[in-house]
């Protein structure tokens, strides 16, 4: 029964259909060896998604997986989550999904702390749709739905994490095997409701779109990779550092050689850092940005409950509680 | 006893701004008329705002009640007792009551800025426009607050103990025990000890004030008959109550749990507020975000192997539309109940109608299916939810479960069922796990019968499988575009809800011969209208019958060939003709439609006047029409 597995037993006979060279199958990879890793158990493992290409993930993994409607996954997690709460759920989703049509529902999922592993695949395009833009795409997108570019502003996934009052927030690259599969055990250890955004490229429609922090010959310059505790460092020879002005109340990069003591040291914890990390371009923050546990949604629920659901009384005697008379 | 009128049944109303406490003095007042072991059905009707600006009409909220000897199935036409609150309540309730009827109305609120509020020029206790009706005036206002001045409440504290006040001179008027109010108070106000001695004096105050006013002579005190039901238990209950205890009870036959998953809606909350507190039945409760949240957390509830319920009125039942697709493709068990108001949109969220039929049976997109049930009184509504539950279960589908907005809010007697008399719901079991075989198979291996699947959920070892809205093919379960299996399984889909016929009892009829002139069908809350019609008529026409259906959709097997054995068919139903729609569309019926959408329950005159005037005249002698009246 709990002989060792791994990531090849949690692959289904299904053929998978991305689009070659989609940043998808990295991360269907990296899932894949983090619960062979892990230790998860198939059969107490959920995948729910939502629709997009993201959506069809579950098809893919040797669980339970349910393949719902657009941007309701995590509502549908949330049921399953009260039915058995011993369920290791992930929830699925791209930004179309998660944020646009599905945007009320992840809010609220965040907020309640449900105990889910979210994981947003951000490519700032919809792509089974044929590539028109989306809520996180850039001012400017030209896209068959904006042939003169778009017009509004993106949202950011990390502030509207931490906006909601997500209690996890974290960041990773498609085809970083080691700093996704890093975030990808820390969301699984998470009780509460765990986001972590993927840079997702895709190559039909977007392609390197965040090229220029996910190209490796760069990377040095354009990744700040956040561990806890430790300060925030980054440069081929970790000689800059990230400080906090406290002028203008905003981060700034400085010397790490000529001024060790003013470098940040991460705090997983502190919000409002996390506020500025999420927000800043270059060079981009990755990692746990956020995480902050508090009970879980559901283990409050249950907390709340004398038998969890389990029946302690019959209904025949509450058929009797209120005024009764005889009649004979 | 010799000052007491004594009456077979009387029709009370209540009426007075919405902050009179109206609903309360009601639901109180029937309490006690249960335990007087009385038949009553009673019609609480209130505006949509929760309080709309004091004595205007529109802001008028009323409470309706029909008492005394069985069978009593409607809150009846006309009251025979008017309790109003000010000069609105009189002006919207007069054009209802007969002559002769009873007005006792508050005489501190007819002021100048009251009449004018009301649309009143001149008083009309003064104008002589009451005067074919016994007008009792007594000063509720300041008689309650004389009682209650001992407890130093504000003016506008002890002004809101006048409904327990009324209620005390109502109490006396029937000669009813205290009691059970006192105990209610006693229980309802523990933590406030002033206001629940104020209510209580107020309460002692409206009675002794029956007993010893000089008015006492013109205030008549009425001796109802007591009902004639059949021996048992019974309790009071509301629909929405009957509803909440049903889905409880489907549980507990199923030996599963119900995860309830609602967002807040008028009028069908009060399931959500009822089930909340039912955690000891093994209910829990998610009040979700919106309308599709809430379907979809009771579909991930039904998918982890609890049984999944949702419920809404007809504007968020539309919102939930997409979803009731997924529960269809992905064959999962879920209860949609619709406590169904007046519309479209907005509409008239506080008063009934029964216009969501289409929606429930037609209105999804693509070929989606999904039986309709509905309860027809109260306390029914506790075994149609049991029938939803099972129906569910059995074929692994949503069903859908009409209630409205009147049955929700309507109490009557109810003989406390026997739970041990009740069938066990049976719930398809999962498989045993098996090498040789395809999980994802195994997982849409249906029953032949019921083409319902194995309910597998996640936590079973060995089982694992994937579903998604995603066609699939009828025998691997695997995604499937082959364009004949699209074909397979939409014949499935239809073929599984035409199934659930196969259970469903035959068709009877209610009342009348079994063949004949007229046959009257009914569905839903009409049934307390349509029947106590039916015991009308049929003092003067036999040749007229009645059946009320429960299952909407599929029908019941017989129902055709019931329909074709008499020569008209009549469908009162408080919509534009949507039943008799789906009994054209499925039976090839012709039935005639009465509607009625004003958002009021119908009266049962106005189907009387119908039923007679399809009904050749009558020829038999008066006589034996008097002899045969009370039989069936």
């Amino acid at each position: 029964m709990s002989a060792v597995l791994t990531a090849k037993d949690f692959a289904t006979s299904q053929e998978v259909r991305w689009c070659p060279g989609c940043g998808d199958y990295a991360i269907l990879k990296a899932v894949t060896k983090t619960l062979a890793e892990v230790g998860a158990r198939p059969e107490s493992t959920a995948f729910i998604s939502g629709i997009g290409c993201a959506a069809r993930f579950p098809y893919y993994v040797e669980t339970y997986g349910f393949h719902t409607i657009h941007g309701r996954a995590p509502a549908i997690a949330t049921g399953l989550k009260l039915a058995n709460p011993d369920i290791d759920v992930w929830v699925v989703t791209g930004d179309g999904d998660s944020l646009s049509i599905g945007g009320n529902h992840l809010m609220h999922v965040l907020r309640r702390n449900v105990g889910l592993k979210i994981l947003l695949f951000n490519n700032e395009i919809y792509g089974l749709t044929k590539g028109q833009y989306s809520p996180t795409s850039r001012a400017g997108t030209r896209s068959p739905s904006s042939p003169d570019g778009s017009v509004a502003a993106p949202v950011s996934p990390g502030q509207f994490a931490l906006g909601a009052g997500s209690r996890f927030f974290a960041r990773a690259i498609d085809t970083d095997k080691v700093g996704l599969g890093d975030v990808l055990k820390e969301a699984h250890a998470f009780q509460g409701a765990a986001l972590t955004e993927i840079f997702q490229n895709c190559i039909v429609y977007n392609e390197d779109v965040f090229g220029d922090f996910t190209d490796k010959k760069t990377a040095a310059d354009t990744q700040l990779r956040l561990k806890q505790g430790e300060p925030m460092l980054f440069g081929a020879d970790n000689e800059k550092g990230i400080r906090f002005n406290p002028d203008n109340f905003s981060l700034e990069i400085i010397d790490a050689k000529a001024s060790p003591d003013q470098v940040l040291r991460h705090d997983e914890t502190n919000k409002v850092v996390a506020g500025m990390l999420v927000e800043l371009k270059a060079p981009v923050a990755l990692g746990v940005i956020y995480k902050n546990p508090a009970d879980s949604f559901e283990k409050s629920w249950y907390a709340a409950r004398k038998n969890g659901l389990k029946r302690s009384r019959r209904v025949a005697d509450v058929l009797r509680s209120s005024n009764t008379w005889t009649v004979t | 006893m010799s000052d007491y009128k004594t009456m077979d049944s009387i029709v009370v109303r209540l009426a007075g701004d919405s902050g009179d406490g109206v609903q309360l003095m009601g639901s109180q007042f029937i309490a006690s008329t249960a335990l007087s072991g009385k038949d009553f059905a009673t019609f609480p009707d209130y505006p949509a705002e929760i309080r709309a600006p004091a004595g205007t009409t529109y802001g008028v909220s009323a409470y309706q009640m029909n008492l005394g000897a069985n069978p009593i199935t409607t809150a009846g036409d006309t009251p025979d007792v008017l309790v109003a609150f000010n000069p609105a309540a009189l002006k919207v309730s007069l054009p209802m009551l007969e002559k002769g009827a009873l007005l006792i109305v508050n005489n501190d609120s007819f002021t100048t800025r009251n009449l004018i509020k009301a649309g009143y020029e001149k008083d009309p206790r003064e104008t002589g426009e009451l005067d074919s009706y016994q007008l009792i005036s007594v000063d509720i206002g300041h008689l309650n607050l004389e009682a209650v001045k001992p407890f130093g409440l504000s003016k506008s504290d002890g002004g809101r103990c006048k409904n327990f006040w009324a209620l005390g001179l109502l109490m006396w008027m029937f000669d009813r025990d205290l009691s059970p109010i006192e105990n209610w108070i006693n229980q309802k106000f523990a933590k406030n000890e002033v206001v629940k001695d104020a209510n209580l004096t107020a309460l002692h105050a409206g009675h002794a004030y029956g007993e010893t006013a000089e008015l006492s002579e013109a205030l008549p005190r009425f001796n109802v008959s007591t009902a004639e039901l059949p021996a048992g238990e019974y309790r009071g209950i509301t629909g929405a109550e009957a509803l909440s205890l049903g889905l409880a009870a489907a549980g507990e036959l199923a030996d599963r749990p119900v995860l309830f998953c609602s967002y807040p809606i008028t009028p069908a909350s009060p399931l959500l507020h009822r089930l909340a507190r039912f955690g000891e039945l093994g209910v829990g409760t998610f009040q979700a975000e919106d309308e599709i949240a809430a379907i979809c957390a009771a579909i991930g509830a039904s998918y982890g192997g609890v049984i999944g319920v949702t419920s809404s009125s007809g504007p968020g039942i539309a919102l939930k539309t997409e979803a009731m697709g997924l529960a269809v493709n992905a064959e999962i068990p879920l209860v949609i109940v619709n406590s169904q108001r007046g519309g479209p949109s907005t509409g008239l969220p506080t008063k009934t109608e029964q216009s969501d039929l289409y929606q429930a049976v037609y209105g999804r997109n693509a070929d989606t299916p999904i039986p309709v049930i509905a309860a027809k009184s109260a306390g029914d509504c506790f075994f149609a939810a049991i029938e939803a539950v099972r129906i569910a279960l059995r074929h692994m589908t949503p069903v859908i479960l009409l209630s409205d907005g009147y049955l929700s809010n309507a109490a009557e007697p109810w003989l406390i069922p026997d739970m041990n008399e009740i069938e066990p719901i049976s719930t398809n079991a999962a498989p045993m796990p098996d090498d040789s075989r395809d999980t994802q198979g195994m997982a849409f291996d249906r029953d032949a019968e019921t083409l319902g699947r194995p309910w597998i959920t996640p936590g079973m070892p060995e089982l694992m499988h994937r579903l998604g809205g995603l066609e699939k093919d009828i025998d691997t379960g695997h995604i499937s575009y082959d364009p004949e299996n699209h074909q397979r399984m939409t014949d499935m889909r239809a073929d599984k809800v035409e199934s659930v016929a196969k259970f469903i009892p035959d068709q009877t009829i209610e009342v009348g011969p079994n063949e004949g002139e007229l046959l009257v069908i009914g569905w839903g809350s009409t049934y307390g209208p349509i029947y106590q019609a039916m015991q009308e008529i049929r003092r003067s026409h036999r040749n007229v019958s009645y059946t009320h259906l429960r299952h909407l959709f599929p029908f019941p097997s017989n129902l055709g060939e019931m329909i074709g054995r008499f020569n008209q068919v009549l469908v009162p139903e408080m919509n534009m003709g949507q039943l008799s729609t789906v009994l054209r569309d499925r039976l090839g019926a012709d039935p005639t439609p009465l509607c009625k959408v004003t958002g009021q329950p119908f009266l049962i005159s106005e189907l009387v006047e119908k039923i007679r005037a399809m009904l050749p005249p009558v020829v038999v002698a008066a006589s034996e029409t008097a002899a045969k009246g009370k039989a069936q």
